[in-house]
């Protein structure tokens, strides 16, 4: 009965959306008030009845309902309830549901939060929200029902993939899509401003929050999947230019682009065309991502083979929206005029590079990804494009981009002086080089490129540490006073930019620096890897509550002393069955120590296949996505944001 | 005009994609193709006189087919009746046998019905390693002793007019 209620409530949410699509934009286009009123009530609506009908979805996976077909097929009744619940969006039908109810989230706060908004503009962005939501439950509805019922049902589900019972990758899907699905609301914006034929300071001012947003989450959703495949998998990598990495990183490379052309529009009145095309381009690529995890097209070999209908409706659906909005853009966009000029040398000029770069990045992400399969529609050659090709072409966009990053915030906008930039933050510079080529000669040596990004990181650290400083005259009376006072936006992109730097040397570190061994260990051997000293002392049988596994028991040792007993896990799941390793990892500052115990080498279970890794400044990565995304926060907080303070201003 | 642009890329990347949805990502080419067949000359089923030899197989002056196959294998049954109807057709079919016994080999063609002008059989999987054969049932069309096509799995009638066909009459040409 409840699952019945929630298809039923599915339902209503359709309609709902349907009505917001185009009552309300109508009215808008024609000046009937009366139709416009209707843009909040069923935005409210649409969320509550997706609340409902993804609530009862849950619901059937917490009580392990195997009559609905989405339940027998992805749970079981001996996992553990948070398994249970993240079972919910941990199969096809359920993550589109999240899709749509996320979706409508956004769209509940929009209504919510934008009531300031110019009323044609504010019932624009709506109606647009509800018909890309009406686009995701007609596919639920059509080709992808979770609420499906199986008769006769089965009296045990089929169990979720081991893999994916991970706390790490519970969350994951749910931060990735909110940041996904944030790219929406810029999206709308940029759709509704298109149709009103006006883009303004107070426009970039209503996006940039939503879109800081949705880049925050789409970070940290990004860098929880990277850090899962990291310890889960047991690879001692954290980034394969994977299909589905990918997906979820181009659009966020456009956001990032997207974030940094916005302040031009807000604080220049330039550069409008060419956002409004960014937030045109980050929702396109979310929807071409979830296009290419959900259709199979590119990743799994049989998925699509099987359901047709759904490449197709997604591929159909992904035509009209983008198709549609680039259309527009192409028929709309001289309709924007450009304001403020701006000099060669200049802080819009640095943010011009920084969005080219990061675009040409995504450009060369997407062509990377798609081209195996252009290659098999025109020629029919099978190949694949490996992470070779993206360290090469990416790394070499990279390193201009950390240049630029560095000087970026202290150029002064529309004219800046290149010779007062070069004269200040060259002493900067030559200092991160030489203490690069000091880290590089610590570290034992190595490949060039490793030192250039060394370099590239200790010189963003210290361009942004230094623009800080410059900011708040650090060095002079009163400095406390006008660090607090310091504009929270600004506090927000120093951490930003730091964080990155910060990121930029945990991945040269365990890029360049990382070891690996393999080796076939008995009990009572040792093995020295990264300064350490690792003994193998014994396995242990033990019995979790849906799988078996064998635990290993490693003393890590340095200079003599235990620092660390290490307990990696070789598993075997019963539901499905299938065997999956938990890695045990020594974090310190200085880098990570990785354990893999592997299987049995002979009969007497005493000797081992094991693989160690050390990964230098493995946390430094981590912790440097941290500290951006807390920086993203930070300058979310700032008072421009807020509704009644930005009406201030331009009034 | 250049407001067009993203518009026109965007065309062509869907297009692709649609493209893309219509592949089979199973469909594996193979490296042999307008090659000459391998070596290899097996013998019968069940018996130490030889089935056929690579030998046979260019002295062959029309377009013929080798068809791998196995009696423990699923696909194959399905795929018998469309070779017993190509036969009827008048094409020639050179059959392997793929690492089975010859008993029930010949269990298989006596219950099937024998659609091969020969059989041999290959019953260490050797010879289908050097043709390449990832799993049985497989089939090459063959002319003057070089591989033109290779189907993995059973062929459909569909399969055959779309595919086959086109390439064997190419080379009647």
């Amino acid at each position: 009965m409840i699952v019945e209620s929630g298809h039923y409530a599915l339902i209503l949410a359709c309609t709902l959306s349907l009505v917001q699509g185009i009552f309300p934009l109508y009215g808008a286009l024609t000046g009937r008030g009366r139709l416009m009123r209707l843009s909040a009530p069923t935005a409210y609506g649409q969320f509550f009845f997706v609340s409902i009908a993804f609530g009862a979805l849950m619901y059937a996976f917490i009580v392990s309902d195997f009559s609905v077909v989405n339940v027998a097929k992805n749970s079981h009744t001996l996992k553990p309830m948070l398994y249970k619940v993240s079972a919910t969006w941990g199969n096809h039908e359920g993550s589109i549901l999240l899709w749509a109810l996320i979706l409508a989230l956004y769209g509940a706060a929009v209504a919510f939060f934008g009531r300031k908004l110019p009323k044609t503009l504010y019932v624009k962005v709506l109606s647009i929200q509800a018909l890309i939501g009406l686009g995701f439950y007609l596919f639920l509805l059509l080709t992808s029902n979770p609420f499906e019922r199986l008769y006769p049902f089965p009296m045990e589900g089929s169990g979720l993939n081991p893999l994916l019972q991970d706390p790490g990758l519970a969350f994951h899907p749910p931060l990735l899509y909110l940041g996904y699905v944030g790219l929406s609301v810029t999206f709308s914006f940029a759709v509704g401003a298109l149709i009103e034929g006006r883009v303004d300071a107070a426009w970039a001012r209503w996006v940039r929050p939503w879109t800081l947003l949705a880049w925050c989450f789409l970070t940290a959703g990004i860098t929880l999947g990277s850090w899962w495949a990291y310890y889960e998998l047991g690879w001692g990598g954290w980034w394969f230019w994977d299909p589905v990495e990918n997906a979820s990183f181009m659009p966020w490379l456009v956001a990032t682009a997207l974030l940094h052309s916005a302040i031009v529009v807000e604080k220049r009145d330039t550069l409008k065309a060419w956002t409004i095309l960014l937030a045109i381009i980050a929702f396109s690529f979310s929807l071409l991502g979830t296009f290419i995890v959900r259709s199979g097209v590119l990743t799994s070999v049989h998925a699509f083979a099987t359901d047709p209908e759904r490449g197709v409706f997604i591929l159909a659906f992904l035509f009209l929206v983008i198709g549609g909005s680039l259309l527009l853009f192409a028929l709309r966009a001289d309709k924007l005029q450009a304001g403020g000029l701006f000099a060669p040398i200049s802080r819009e000029s640095m943010l011009v590079i920084n969005n080219l770069l990061l675009s040409v990045a995504a450009m060369v992400v997407m062509f990377g990804t798609l081209y195996p399969l252009l290659r098999d529609a025109l020629t029919g050659d099978k190949i694949t494009v490996g992470p070779p090709f993206f360290n090469l072409a990416f790394g070499f966009l990279m390193i201009p981009l950390l240049l630029v990053m560095g000087l970026g915030p202290s150029a002064s906008w529309k004219r800046a002086d290149l010779a007062g930039i070069v004269s200040r933050l060259g002493f900067v510079f030559a200092t991160s080089l030489v203490a690069a080529l000091a880290f590089f000669y610590m570290l034992g040596g190595g490949e060039i490129m490793a030192a250039v990004w060394l370099g590239l990181g200790l010189w963003l650290m210290a361009a942004t540490f230094y623009e800080w400083a410059d900011r708040v005259k650090l060095f002079k009376v009163n400095a406390m006073k006008r660090i607090r006072r310091q504009p929270r936006a600004s506090v927000g992109m120093s951490f930003g930019h730091l964080g990155l730097a910060i990121a930029v040397l945990g991945m040269a570190g365990s890029s360049y620096w990382g070891t690996e061994q393999q080796k076939i260990m008995a009990y009572g051997d040792e093995i020295n890897i990264g300064g350490y000293d690792v003994n193998f002392r014994d396995t242990n049988g033990i019995i979790g509550p849906n799988y078996t596994a064998v635990r290993g028991a490693f003393d890590i040792r340095k200079n003599g002393k235990i620092v660390a007993t290490l307990e990696p896990e070789a598993r075997l799941f019963s539901t499905p069955p299938m065997p999956t390793t938990e890695a045990a990892i020594y974090s310190t500052l200085m880098g990570d120590l990785f354990i893999v115990i592997g299987e049995a080498n002979n009969k007497t279970y005493d000797q081992w296949a094991v693989r160690l890794y050390y990964k230098p400044l493995q946390t430094w990565l981590w912790g440097g996505v941290v500290v951006m995304v807390f920086g993203g926060f930070i300058s979310l907080s700032d008072r421009r944001f807020r509704m009644g303070a930005a009406k201030k201003k331009i009034n | 005009m250049k407001k067009f642009i993203p518009f026109a890329i965007f065309c062509f990347i869907s297009l692709a994609l649609f493209t893309g949805l219509s592949l089979n990502p199973g469909n594996i080419p193979s490296e042999l193709i307008n090659d000459p067949i391998p070596e290899f000359s097996l013998p019968i089923v069940g018996g130490e006189s030889l089935g056929f030899s690579s030998t046979d197989v260019k002295a062959e002056e029309e377009v013929i087919i080798i068809n791998f196959f196995a009696s423990w294998c699923a696909p194959c049954y399905v795929e018998h009746p469309f070779l017993m109807e190509l036969k009827n057709q008048g094409y020639k079919i050179y059959g392997i046998s793929y690492k089975d016994k010859a008993r029930d080999t010949n269990r298989f063609i006596k219950e099937q019905g024998n659609p091969y002008y020969k059989i041999a059989a290959d019953e260490d999987g050797r010879v289908a390693i050097n043709f390449g054969v990832y799993g049985v049932p497989e089939t090459y069309v063959i002319q003057d002793g070089i591989i033109r096509y290779k189907h993995a799995g059973p062929i459909h009638e569909m399969d055959f007019e779309d595919k086959f066909l086109p390439i064997i009459k190419r080379m009647g040409e």
